[in-house]
């Protein structure tokens, strides 16, 4: 049975079993069940206020779910200890929606902040890893700048950045292009599938952006009303029968 | 019915809270390097709004005593009544309550804005704990800090003090000092000063609890501020009442 479980954890990082989650009584998940396969990006879409960006925070942890199991590398978060989560989270990396970088912290401190507290390297060598890290996301000046001080795709750059510090497995993403304009939100997109190509990494991409979903995401799973009602490729999707996916993709696509 | 249920309730997370703090700040690693950043911003930066604080305080106390010592023929006891009711009471309190609107105020706008804007979230993604970082940094910084603010507060009342009562009949500073410091015993000037640790520790743990649970944007970061401050203070107050009758049965007056 262990075994077993490890190896299905290899092809599968991610796997959601049942979620439950309700706040007050708004059900905001209703039982999601839910895989991710190594090296793909799967895009959870949505109407607005469906519980994606919730999905998310459940898997690394920064919410407790009613009920159900998130298996994150074959161990499970529900229910496990501060230092245990924590072991799981140095494996996972988290892109917010507003990219909550630190503000007291310039650009490179915070690319730093999770070296510093993780990694047994020198002083010297983190910044040197910090600043080849932003480079990779295309941020080589302005790094002794504040957040307030650069933009909001810039920050997203950096957000980026902080996120692939560990070297995760995984990275989830809430509307990485959200409150951009579209050539930035193109660029985010664009850097996306450059990284995933280069890390081969896992990732988890909550979006509204049907356009930009298609560029970076292998499969999408769709969720109405707390329940996942469609997983599949675009072009599975498109053979939907569902009326809602018909008319998600349909009005996502003229709008 | 339920506003006393509602305060029961945040009795209840705040203990919550506590033993999740103390828990967490316990076990290694520490975080030293921030421990040393709070003491500068709450301790150091501090400086000379208390300072001025006591000094404000040692004037008034001396023109306030003055004059009705005069009027019963006993000024001889003013540089003693100074130095003692400082010491005792009011630089210690007078520090309390300024620090806990300056640091009460930062550290709960400082961490309901983080709240609300998810650097905590992301501090918590990248298996930093907050409570280790944030809230035990802050709340050690507070317990550190306030005796070393209040000494200071003491300290200037007590050189105001001479300056009111010098301008109005000339002694010297060595003069005053000896007089007023004649009478003072070690548990006269001690004990009230590691009563503000205790003022410390409530007003780093109530403003970094009021904003660790910030909620609803903006205004809920207005809010977390101004409750740090308002619940800081008055717990503060009603501690000191506590303080003082316990440091009476300790340290009875001869």
């Amino acid at each position: 049975m262990q075994t077993q479980k490890k190896s299905d954890a290899k092809e599968s990082p991610i796997q959601v079993k049942d979620l439950r989650k309700s706040f007050g009584a708004q059900r905001v998940l209703d039982g999601v069940t839910l895989t991710v396969q190594r090296g793909e990006t799967l895009a959870v879409m949505g109407r607005s206020g469906t519980g994606k960006s919730v999905l998310l925070k459940l898997i690394i942890g920064l919410q407790t779910p009613d009920g159900g199991s998130i298996c994150v590398t074959g161990e499970e978060m529900v229910g496990a200890g501060i230092d245990k989560k924590n072991e799981i989270r140095k494996k996972m990396g988290f892109l917010f929606q507003q990219a909550a970088l630190y503000d007291s912290m310039t650009v490179l401190e915070n690319v730093q902040f999770p070296l510093n507290r993780h990694t047994k390297i020198s002083d010297e060598e983190r910044q040197k890893r910090a600043r080849e890290l932003l480079a990779g996301v295309g941020m080589e000046k302005d790094l002794e700048k504040l957040p307030s001080q650069i933009s909001g795709g810039m920050q997203k750059r950096v957000g980026l950045a902080r996120a692939l510090a560990l070297e995760p497995e995984i990275l989830l993403f809430d509307e990485p292009t959200a409150g951009l304009d579209p050539i930035t939100a193109a660029e985010i997109g664009k850097l996306i599938v450059d990284l995933q190509k280069k890390h081969s990494i896992t990732s988890v991409v909550v979006t509204h952006d049907v356009r930009g979903a298609r560029a970076f995401a292998e499969r999408v799973a769709l969720l109405h009303e707390g329940k996942l009602v469609a997983e599949g490729t675009f072009a599975e999707l498109h053979e939907s029968k569902d009326p809602f996916v018909h008319q998600f993709l349909q009005n996502q696509e003229t709008g | 019915m339920r506003p006393l249920t509602s305060g029961l309730e945040w009795f209840g997370e705040l203990g919550l809270f506590f033993s999740r703090l103390v828990k967490t700040a316990m076990k290694p690693p520490y975080e030293w390097r921030e421990l040393i950043r709070q003491c500068d911003a709450i301790g150091t930066r501090s400086l000379p709004l208390v300072a001025l604080a006591g000094a404000a305080t040692g004037v008034v106390i001396s023109l306030e005593t003055r004059a009705s010592l005069v009027r019963f023929g006993a000024k001889s006891f003013l540089p003693a009544i100074i130095v003692f009711s400082l010491f005792k009471e009011s630089g210690p309190v007078i520090t309390g309550l300024v620090m806990s609107g300056r640091a009460g105020a930062g550290i709960g706008a400082e961490l309901g804005s983080m709240r609300v804007t998810e650097q905590i979230d992301a501090m918590e993604a990248s298996a930093v704990d907050p409570y280790r970082y944030l809230v035990a940094t802050r709340v050690l910084a507070c317990i550190l800090m306030l005796p070393l603010l209040t000494v200071i507060a003491d300290f200037c009342g007590v050189f105001t003090g001479w300056i009111a009562n010098t301008l109005a009949e000339p002694i010297s500073l060595r003069l005053f000092l000896e007089a007023g410091l004649k009478q003072v015993a070690y548990s006269d000037y001690i004990p009230p000063v590691f009563k503000t640790s205790v003022f410390g520790f409530i007003i780093g743990l109530i403003a970094c609890f009021q904003g660790m649970r910030t909620n609803g944007g903006t205004e809920g970061v207005g809010r977390a501020t101004t409750s740090s401050v308002v619940l800081s203070s008055l717990f503060l107050i009603l501690a000191d009442v506590v303080l003082v009758r316990l440091m009476m049965l300790f340290w009875p007056n001869r």
